[in-house]
This record gives C-alpha cells, sequence and structure tokens, in this order.
C-alpha cells in the first residue's frame, strides 16, 4: 500500500450567519431576546415614543432660527434666536462686554489645561503646579491687576462665576479634605477631635445655610472696616463644606490601605511623613476616584445654589434672561439651553474620571 | 461666668456691626467715587440685566438718578444684585448704600430692622389674573376657584383675608417660586394667578396670547415700593428722599430729559427755577450740589419717563396709582423749596 499523506486543511471560516450580524440579528440578540425582554423593549418604545416625535418637532422642526420675539411667537417651536442673543450674558453674566476678551482668555487657558490633562501629555507636580497657577491666572485676567482696568467682583457672573467657583472650591477643597481625612485617622487625640468636630459639624448643616451664614450674618459680626466681599465670603464658605466632605471620602481610602504597607515602607527606613505623602496617600486618592469625581461634579452643581445669596451664577443669569421684557416667556428655551451646559460640563468630567481609573495602576483591581 | 463674657463680646461686636457707619453714607460714597445700589436678581421692569449686561428697570434707574444728583455721573453706580432675604440685612450691614429693590413699605421694617424708608416709587398692590374665556370681571366673582400663588409670602395671607371677608370659596396652590406658579397657571393647573399686579402684568406680556388672560380691577393688598438707607443716617436718607421727590416734582412741572437743559437756562416758572439751581441752592439743603436735579433728569428723564420706558413701552402697565395727584394718582412729591 502506498501511503498518502493528507495534509489536513482548515476550511476558511465561514461568516456568521447572516441573521446573526446583521441589524436584525443584533436586534434579535439585544432587544427580543424572550418575551421579557420584548415586553420591556415594547414599554420603552411606547414611552420614547410618546414624547420624542413633539420634543424634536418642538427642539428642531418649529424651531426659530432666526428673527425676533415676535417671530418666535408665531412659530410656536423653541426660540434659538433667544439664546443666541442672550449668550454673552449667560456666560459672563454682567461683566463689561468690551472686556469680554479677558475672561474668554481665561476660559481658553482653563479648556487648553484641560485638554492636556485629559490627553496626559502633562502629569505630576506639573499638572498639579498647572491646576494651582491657573484660578490666579484668571482671577488676574478676570478681575484686572497690573495696570489692566479692574472689575469688581459684584459684576462677575454667568457661567464664568459657577466654573471659578467650583474650580477654586475643588482645588482648594482636595488638599483640605487630605489634611483633615490625615488628621482624622492619624492625629494625636486632639487633632483628631478638632477633624471629626469640623468635617461633622459642616456635614451635618446643609449648604444653603453655609451660604446664608457666610452672606448675611458675617457681616453682623464683623466690624465694618474689615469689608471681606461677598463672593469671597461664598466661596470660602463652599471651600468649607466640600472639603468637610472630601475628607470622609478620602478616609475611606486611607481605611482600605493594608497596615502592610505602612509597615513595610517604615521598615524600609522611610520617614513616617513620607511615608503617608508618597505611600499611603497616593494609593489612597486612587482608591476613592470615583467618590472623588462625584464631589467634584457635586460642587459645581451645587454652585447654583448661589443665586439664594445674589450672585449671578449661570442659573441666575439663566432665570434673569428668562425674565427679560423683550423676551418674556421663553423660559424653557433658558432652562433647556442651561440643562445642556451643565449635562456637557459633568459628563466631561465623569468621563475624565473614568479615563483616570482605567490609566492608573491600580485598574486591575 | 466665661461664656456670658463671651456672649457680651460677640453681642457688642454684633451691635457694632449693625450701628450706622459713622462717616456718613454721603461722604463714603463721594470717597469712593461709586454709589453700590442693591438691585433684584431680575424682576421684569423693576430691575433686570439686558442682553449687553446694562441693568434696566425703574429700580435701577432710580440708582442712576441718586448717583447722578450725587456724583454728577449716572454711571457711577455698582449694582449688587440681592436675594429677596438679603435686600434688608445689606444695606443695615452697610454692604451697600442703597437699597432699590421693589421693597415693600412696613411698619415692621422701618421700625425694627434696622433701615429707613425713603420716598415711594411705586404703589403696588395684589391682584388676580384669570383665562378670559371665564368671563368673570370682578375678584368678588371668584367663588370655588384654585389659584396659584407663592409660598412663603404674605400673598397668600392677603388672599386668605380677602376671600374671609367676601364670603368666596378659594383654594391655595402653593409654589415655591414665582416663576413655577406661573407655568403652572399658564398650564392649567389652576383657574387664578396671584401676586403683585406689576409682576401679572410682566408674566402675561409672556403669554403666548397675552389677550386671553383678565387682570381683574381689585387690587387687594397695599404694597408701596421704597428705595432704603441704613436707620439713622438722617443727611443720606433725605438725599434719596428728595431725588425721589425731585424726579416726580419734575413730571409735574413739565421738565423733561430733553428740555431741562433749556428750563435751566430760559424758564421764568419759580418753582422750575428753584429745582433746577436759577435761582437759590435747593441741593446745598441736603448736601448736593446746586445742579442737583439737572444732572439727575439729564440722565434719567422725570419720574413719567422712566415709568413710560421701563414699564409701559415694555409690560404695558397703566399708571394706575402711580399717576400724578392731579392726574387721580397717589404720587404726590413734597414742594422743593
Amino acid at each position: 500500500m502506498q501511503s498518502r499523506t493528507v495534509t489536513f486543511h482548515a476550511s476558511p471560516p465561514r461568516p456568521a450567519p447572516v441573521n446573526q450580524t446583521n441589524a436584525i440579528g443584533w436586534m434579535r440578540r439585544n432587544l427580543f431576546g424572550g418575551w421579557k425582554d420584548t415586553a420591556i423593549t415594547l414599554v420603552l418604545l411606547a414611552i420614547l415614543l410618546s414624547f420624542v416625535p413633539d420634543l424634536i418637532q418642538w427642539l428642531f422642526l418649529n424651531a426659530t432660527y432666526q428673527g425676533d420675539d415676535d417671530v418666535c411667537r408665531q412659530n410656536g417651536g423653541a426660540c434659538w434666536p433667544f439664546i443666541i442673543e442672550k449668550f454673552q450674558v449667560l456666560m459672563i453674566g454682567v461683566y463689561p462686554q468690551d472686556l469680554s476678551w479677558r475672561p474668554a482668555v481665561s476660559a481658553l487657558a482653563l479648556m487648553g489645561l484641560a485638554a492636556l490633562t485629559y490627553s496626559g501629555r502633562i502629569r505630576g507636580v506639573t499638572l498639579i503646579a498647572a491646576w494651582a497657577i491657573l484660578p490666579i491666572f484668571a482671577l488676574i485676567m478676570i478681575g484686572g491687576a497690573f495696570g489692566m482696568q479692574k472689575v469688581d467682583q459684584s459684576v462677575w457672573g454667568g457661567l464664568m462665576l459657577s466654573i471659578m467657583l467650583a474650580l477654586v472650591g475643588v482645588i482648594v477643597s482636595i488638599p483640605l479634605g487630605v489634611l483633615l481625612a490625615l488628621g482624622r485617622h492619624y492625629g494625636s487625640p486632639t487633632v483628631k477631635v478638632l477633624c471629626v468636630t469640623f468635617i461633622e459639624l459642616l456635614r451635618g448643616v446643609p449648604l444653603i445655610t453655609i451660604l446664608f451664614m457666610a452672606s448675611v450674618m458675617m457681616p453682623l459680626f464683623l466690624p465694618p472696616e474689615l469689608v471681606i466681599n461677598n463672593l469671597l465670603r461664598i466661596q470660602i464658605g463652599m471651600i468649607l463644606f466640600s472639603s468637610a466632605y472630601m475628607a470622609e471620602v478620602v478616609r475611606g481610602g486611607l481605611q482600605a490601605i493594608p497596615k502592610g504597607q505602612t509597615e513595610a515602607s517604615l521598615s524600609l527606613g522611610v520617614t513616617p511623613a513620607r511615608t503617608i505623602a508618597f505611600v499611603v496617600v497616593p494609593q489612597a486618592l486612587r482608591h476613592v476616584l470615583p467618590p472623588l469625581i462625584g464631589r467634584c461634579i457635586a460642587l459645581f452643581k451645587d454652585t447654583s445654589l448661589v443665586i439664594i445669596v445674589g450672585l449671578l451664577d449661570f442659573l441666575g443669569m439663566v432665570k434673569g434672561a428668562a425674565l427679560d421684557t423683550d423676551w418674556l416667556g421663553f423660559q424653557a428655551e433658558a432652562y433647556v439651553f442651561a440643562a445642556f451646559v451643565y449635562w456637557l460640563i459633568c459628563y466631561s468630567l465623569s468621563l475624565y474620571g473614568r479615563r483616570l481609573e482605567q490609566r492608573g495602576p491600580s485598574a486591575h483591581t | 461666668m466665661r461664656s456670658s463674657a463671651k456672649f457680651a463680646a460677640m453681642t457688642a461686636v454684633m451691635l457694632a456691626g449693625t450701628s450706622p457707619t459713622l462717616a456718613g453714607t454721603l461722604e463714603d460714597v463721594r470717597a469712593a467715587g461709586e454709589l453700590a445700589c442693591g438691585v433684584s436678581e431680575g424682576v421684569p421692569g423693576f430691575s433686570n440685566a439686558n442682553s449687553e449686561g446694562i441693568w434696566e428697570g425703574l429700580d435701577a434707574d432710580v440708582c442712576r438718578a441718586v448717583a447722578a444728583a450725587v456724583l454728577g455721573d449716572a454711571g457711577a453706580v455698582r449694582f449688587v444684585p440681592l436675594a429677596s432675604k438679603q435686600k434688608v440685612l445689606a444695606v443695615s450691614s452697610g454692604q451697600v448704600d442703597l437699597t432699590s429693590r421693589t421693597t415693600t413699605w412696613t411698619m415692621k421694617r422701618d421700625g425694627a430692622e434696622g433701615v429707613d424708608f425713603t420716598a415711594v416709587v411705586y404703589y403696588d398692590g395684589q391682584g388676580f389674573m384669570i383665562s378670559a374665556d371665564a368671563g368673570i370681571s370682578s375678584a368678588t366673582e371668584l367663588n370655588d376657584v384654585t389659584v396659584c400663588l407663592t409660598t412663603g409670602t404674605t400673598t397668600e395671607l392677603n388672599m386668605t383675608d380677602f376671600a374671609r371677608a367676601n364670603n368666596l370659596t378659594m383654594e391655595a396652590v402653593v409654589f415655591e417660586g414665582k416663576r413655577e406658579a406661573v407655568e403652572a397657571y399658564a398650564s392649567g393647573r389652576c383657574d387664578a394667578l396671584t401676586t403683585d399686579s406689576s409682576q401679572l402684568a410682566a408674566f402675561r406680556t409672556g403669554f403666548a396670547d397675552p389677550s386671553a388672560h383678565v387682570i381683574l380691577p381689585e387690587v387687594i393688598s397695599k404694597e408701596p415700593l421704597a428705595p432704603l438707607v441704613a436707620h439713622g443716617d438722617n443727611q443720606w436718607k433725605d438725599v434719596v428722599t428728595w431725588v425721589v421727590y425731585g424726579l416726580i416734582e419734575a413730571e409735574e412741572l413739565g421738565v423733561t430729559q430733553a428740555n431741562v437743559a433749556d428750563m435751566a437756562a430760559n424758564s421764568g416758572n419759580p418753582s422750575i427755577q428753584r429745582m433746577l439751581g436759577s435761582s437759590g441752592d435747593t441741593g446745598g439743603l441736603v448736601g448736593l450740589g446746586s445742579t442737583w436735579m439737572v444732572d439727575v433728569l439729564s440722565a434719567v428723564g422725570n419720574y413719567g419717563e422712566i415709568y413710560e420706558r421701563n414699564l409701559t413701552a415694555t409690560l404695558g402697565l397703566e399708571r394706575g396709582l402711580n399717576a400724578q395727584w392731579t392726574a387721580g394718582g397717589l404720587l404726590y412729591a413734597m414742594p422743593i423749596r
């Protein structure tokens, strides 16, 4: 018998059946996988169909893109010229418009730095230094110094004010929160009591109360000569409030660090202070990134409360715009725009947070 | 012992904070070169920032008038938006020189809250708005109706009083803010809406079809709105009071923004001469310059012009109670002499 060598050739893989890969297949798997899935899909579809067409009709199809308030009232849809007309006051409030390039430059600096941070071009000490310098740069640009025309804080407003309050709040309250958490976790009994008292006192009070105290009560206690302006008082109030929450978030991270880490570090001869600064805190912060980002988002949204103490932040200007005698009756557009801007900023923040979590060495945990 | 000493010290600090400024607000304003004027965060027709970021409205123009009288420059105003809860404290604690912010003149505020009212710039009052289809022409016919209103104000109390006095059944539907109340009314949650008449008119202009709603003629409460200053600074109070009277008097005498220069030079009317400083020095009586009213009128015009610009042209508000006494209204400026 002559032996024949038969080489086994695997036949080329056949594409999956069309009905598994195309849109119908996808829908069958994901939307109509069983009677339960089908029922849920149909109910959700019915809910969506009940308002989405009307919403699109109002937002885009019937909307007015050019013209004045009369044209808008006739068309009945959303009135976008109103937002265009009000765009500048929504962004910078009653800030002098001939100087509006100054907030614009600050905004560009902020966006540039955000882009650099997001792409990971700058890291470590440079990153921290850049974010520490940015608010100072923005304050100088917006408030005016070194021969630039001074602009009083009472006219700062709009989205500019919201972002400024949140940004300074976050940048100052995170280190403060870390210190408080360390004090509560490692401090001597006295320090511990002080930190716990501070944290529990501020966490036990609504932010509105703190804002009122800062704005309305504090001037009564201060001598008339000592005038701390309203904005600064509010900012300090927000920082203190936020740092109490940050402290509790960070403390959670501290508790998650195994004792072995500290012990290993100390036994290598690293000083206790350096152990905390370079071994414990970085790991702790990485553990608590999601809630930390969550606090930042919450703080940004909390800035909308400052309207009750007379600061015209973004939402305050939105309300004011809707009350302009030339444009009465378009508050829906104003609020839709406000919701969109808040969503845009908060979503960007959470995207960045997600990216940080993926990039960090603890991604596998 | 120690805690009571601490408490005493705190009280002393508090009192020091609320006590009138020693230097006198008029000198302070002159030294600062600008008037810190408290306005609202946004009340249409009274004070609201327009698309250029400029404050508009009757209250804002009162600020400008005072700045023009004191500093000769209507632009030298630093507008400080104040929330409703801050409006009295901001002026009594010296954060602003003047609050011109739709504030009702009440005995409690005047007597017990460390402020003084100057002169009424607007007589407002609570009214009702209802759909024109309802065919109701008087608030006394408002029986068995639901009424949208704002919580935490005297609005609800006024309405309850009115309903009781007239044997009506009115059901209040309470909302946190004015806007929410208006939205609820517009979407049919209630039959009627009640708030200050001036605001009713403003909100009506914002409806898709303003003529489908009527504002009933009854005004069920007194809301005299006046600028306020810190208690105890009599000179400053005089200044603000007489600037307001000046605006009203100018309308009565027919002096307008357009003709004020001509009137100052040529008018033979002794009242006009006195007011504009062509003869005598009325401004000096309250510590102002002799051309105080010329500065005011050439900057913002007289009361009628301010009213027309901010309330009639934009919101369609009639003069009503705010007409001159000679035209059946309540505006009556004290004689400037």
